[in-house]
């Protein structure tokens, strides 16, 4: 055998698999299709760590959901990834509809979601100016959060690496074969084949956590087939200016296709208002539209008093991992393969507590043993905007690089996209730097930074300077002039 | 760190200012510059056609910035600067400014001074900025970063390319992408006119038989990792994609050059007036913004076609400043004079004139909310018509100035406002 766990994907819910794996004495891979981690559902979603009193009681949507929450403050302490406690509000405009408020109030009480109160429309508008006057009352749930998405995801996934998991990237999986008898030694059956694009592993177990490809590898070993599809949801996000329309993250009240558009501010600052929901046959297909454009700015205007529409700095789109069954698939499905499928909102918050639920269970079927030097905390990349003066003077003190500015709209310096280059797992893409440091994430949209980062990357890389991509090996940005 | 004046920014606003200033008596003068070099972004712009109203010749961008370091140099026994100086902050407390600076050598310090001038230049508006879907490949870029890349790395942005906007950056640019052996496919303009200025549209466009479509827009943007499409299609006098009009375009390459934004984070930061219709100071007959003491000028005030007329603003924002640190000028009174964009004119600069800080001329520069043929420039004292000017033709692309005599305007008694309007 290779290795004791080898963990499709290296989105979140993979990623923190894969952190509560390393805890023990195991050989963990995780293969990844994609040039970094977070790079499918993890990286375009709301970053919202849901209170949790929307989904079903009983589901596992619902229980994963209330306990995720719980842990996601100690481990963003733990793992130094921007989180914030801001608060949910859930509006309602019609007077007839406040019931529906008590039902989920209700619904939250049974998930165990703590403080959920009924605003009055005065504490309504005293709490939240900036909402539409016609809203008559809002659910307030103070657990709900705020996180960053990337942050969470690179965090726990850098922990891993740290802490003895492989990482392989641009590897595909094509199919994953039990082993049969014939292979094995002792006669019994046990473990997997897995054969990527390029090389063919083995390992005592497997975890699928393939996001919206999740049914793929699911029907590859399981008699009872789920389909997964992918639920396209479009975002803006706009420039921190108007960062402070809300304060809390401000839902309407939920429909069949979801929570409907949000408004929200941002872990770091800005406001973000989306998504749409729309199934789409093509799982890569990330783009927005402009019908999906104006559906997201006309409905936050419903629940704001206006959209700032020119202050608009991006707009994305991301899948969710959308099953017929309607709720996560989570556990043991076959001897040996373990499954995260259809991870859709409330994922990301579930995150934490889906790894750790599997990672013991995989602990516990390969009867491992904790490690003694498993180190738990992760000091991430300091940031030079969100430092005081006298820290930033110490840093530069420290090292000058951090007093070269190269993103000037995030006050990014070249100190903090090295450290993001070098550090375990570190950034191999202008997009992976971007989410590692928020180098181009700001109002110019790496209009000035961009060719200085690819300059950066290149250097620490020793690579040529034509061979930085965005993200996979297909998107690279310039070529050598035609005279050289 | 002391100083009279400091000028944030070192391209061509910031060291006109300075030259200015010096001229004009200051002493104490510090350019802060963030890159390696002064001269900001004309030294990427390597094609000519600067200079040919300050130096009556035509003059590469390096070659501009050239003649104003060298006149720099000339200064040093009043003009400091500092390279690789980023300012990350910049207060006003009563008559001092404190200036937050950062760079690699000295980590972070404060420059304290009498007077601030802002010539921190402007940038691009991003491809989010503009609300086109589609996909997100490497391969669309904002004109002036692929200028960098072509002029400054020596490298290739693509090979096949589409030009949305068509400021003069993207004209620019698309006739560089062609000398670099690069295919332009065409420059896409949602306006049904251009943004740029009149002759580069015929150096750059029709000198390479590259097609300059008006009316049309980029409606989608293909490809997962490079760009491999865009779909274009005409717009209706709303600006809203007209349905059957569609075009691909096959082309790895997308640049974008829809508009310049001044760059005043720092000054709204500081609590400085800005003018929504600029997004730069509202400033007065001396450059001076609402904040006493603080002067705006170059692209970070309005964004310009033409280097020559930031020199020639920059030149009398510095000699104010100058006046303002030598306490050679009266404090501002409260009997100002609104300058008021009237039919026709988007905004002007000034936007407030005080009769007793008048030089003996004062030009008034505006921009046109459209084009329009034979039109008469009017300027109006209150609701009296003085002045009546005939043009062939104005456009938005082009900046139009008046000038106006301190006499005439002193001549009336009490004068509230001076509009300019297109009749």
């Amino acid at each position: 055998m290779n290795y004791d766990c080898v963990i499709i994907g290296a989105g979140v819910v993979g990623s923190s698999i894969a952190r509560e794996l390393s805890r023990y004495d195991l050989k963990v891979l995780v293969l990844e299709k994609a040039s970094d981690v977070c790079e499918g559902t993890s990286k375009a979603n709301s970053g919202i760590v849901h209170a949790g009193f929307d989904a079903k009681p009983g589901t596992k949507k619902a229980y994963f959901n209330v306990l995720g929450s719980k842990k996601m403050e100690a481990l963003s302490q733990e793992l130094d990834f921007p989180y914030k406690r801001n608060g949910s509000i859930v509006l309602c405009f019609n007077e007839e509809e406040i019931p529906k408020l008590e039902e989920l109030k209700a619904r939250g009480e049974k998930n165990g979601v703590v403080g959920i109160t009924i605003l009055t429309k005065d504490k309504l508008l005293e709490k939240e100016p900036n909402i539409n006057k016609d809203a008559v009352a809002a659910l307030f749930a103070p657990t709900g959060a705020i996180v960053c998405p990337f942050g969470l995801t690179i965090a726990m996934a850098e922990n891993a690496a740290v802490n003895g998991v492989e990482f392989k990237f641009n590897e595909a999986v094509k199919e994953i074969r039990p082993l049969t008898s014939k292979q094995s030694d002792t006669g019994e059956v046990r473990g997997f084949e897995i054969i990527t694009d390029t090389c063919t592993y083995t390992a005592e177990t497997v975890v699928n956590a393939a996001g919206v490809y999740s049914d793929t590898f699911h029907n590859m070993i399981c008699e009872d087939k789920i389909k997964i599809t992918a639920r396209k949801g479009e975002y803006q996000l706009f420039d921190k200016k108007v960062g402070n329309m809300v304060s809390s993250t401000v839902f309407r009240l939920p429909g069949p296709l979801g929570k409907g558009v949000l408004v929200t501010p941002t872990v770091h600052g800005n406001l973000l208002m989306g998504p749409t929901a729309l199934d789409t046959d093509d799982k890569e297909d990330v783009s927005t539209t402009g019908k999906g454009l104006a559906e997201v700015s006309d409905k936050a205007a419903e629940s704001i008093i206006s959209v700032p529409g020119k202050f608009v700095i991006t707009s994305f789109a991301g899948l969710r991992a959308h099953s017929d069954a309607d709720d996560f698939l989570v556990g043991k499905t076959a001897e040996g393969f373990y499954e995260a499928a259809g991870i859709e909102s409330p994922g990301l918050s579930a995150a934490p507590a889906i790894g750790e639920y599997l990672a013991n269970m995989i602990a516990y079927d390969l009867h491992a043993v904790k490690k003694a030097d498993f180190k738990a905390k992760r000091v991430g990349i300091k940031s030079m905007a969100l430092s005081s003066a006298e820290e930033k003077a110490e840093l530069i003190k420290k090292n000058p690089l951090y007093g070269n500015v190269i993103c000037r709209c995030e006050l990014v310096t070249e100190g903090e996209i090295v450290d993001a280059i070098k550090r375990p797992l570190g950034a191999r893409t202008v997009d992976g730097i971007k989410r590692r440091v928020r180098a181009g994430m700001g109002r110019c949209q790496a209009g000035f930074c961009l060719p200085r980062t690819i300059e950066i990357l290149a250097r620490e890389l020793e690579v040529d300077v034509n061979d930085i991509t965005k993200r996979n090996p297909d998107s690279k940005y310039t070529y050598p002039h035609k005279d050289k | 760190m002391t100083k009279d004046i400091v000028i944030i920014g070192g391209g061509p606003a910031g060291l006109a200012a300075a030259v200015a200033a010096r001229d004009a008596g200051a002493k104490e003068i510090l350019v802060i510059e963030r890159d390696e070099i002064l001269g900001g972004i004309l030294n990427q712009c390597i094609h000519n056609g600067f200079g040919l109203h300050t130096f009556k010749e035509e003059l590469t961008g390096p070659e501009y910035a050239s003649r104003f370091i060298k006149q720099v140099e000339e200064r040093r026994d009043g003009i400091d600067t500092l390279l690789k100086t980023i300012v990350i902050d910049v207060r006003a407390e009563g008559d001092t400014k404190t200036v937050t600076c950062m760079s690699k050598e000295q980590g972070i310090f404060t420059v304290d001074c009498k007077s601030v001038i802002l010539a921190m230049g402007c940038r691009e508006r991003p491809r989010g900025a503009l609300n086109i879907p589609g996909l997100r490949p490497a391969g669309v870029y904002s004109a002036g970063t692929a200028q960098r890349i072509v002029n400054i790395e020596g490298r290739l942005p693509g090979k096949n390319v589409v030009i949305l906007g068509s400021g003069d950056i993207g004209l620019i640019m698309a006739r560089r992408m062609t000398l670099e052996g690069a295919k332009v496919h065409a420059v896409l303009e949602l306006m049904p006119y251009s943004g740029g200025l009149k002759r580069n549209i015929v150096q750059c466009l029709n000198d390479f038989d590259i097609p300059l479509r008006l009316s049309t827009t980029v409606i989608d943007i293909g490809g997962r990792e490079r760009l491999e499409y865009v779909v274009t299609a005409e717009v209706d006098k709303n600006l809203k994609p007209i349905p059957g009009t569609e075009e691909k375009i096959e082309c790895d390459t997308l640049l974008l050059s829809c508009g310049l934004l001044p760059e005043n984070e720092l000054t709204e930061a500081m609590g400085v007036k800005i003018n929504p219709k600029t997004g730069g100071a509202e400033v007065d007959e001396s450059f001076e913004t609402s904040i006493s003491g603080v002067f705006s000028c170059g692209n970070v005030l309005h964004v310009h076609d033409l280097v020559d007329f930031v020199s020639e603003e920059a030149k009398e924002a510095g000699k104010r400043a100058a006046a303002y640190v030598l306490n050679t000028v009266p404090a501002r009174s409260t009997n100002e004079i609104r300058l008021v964009p009237g039919a026709g004119v988007r905004y002007t600069i000034p936007v407030s004139i005080r009769k007793e800080r008048l030089e003996d001329l004062l030009t008034i520069r505006f921009r046109v909310t459209d084009v329009y043929k034979d039109p008469e420039i009017c300027v109006y004292f209150d609701d009296k018509c003085i002045r009546r000017q005939k043009k062939k033709i104005v456009a938005p692309g082009e900046m139009e100035q008046v000038i106006l005599r301190r006499q005439d305007i002193c001549a009336e008694e009490n004068i509230k406002e001076i509009k300019i309007q297109l009749e």
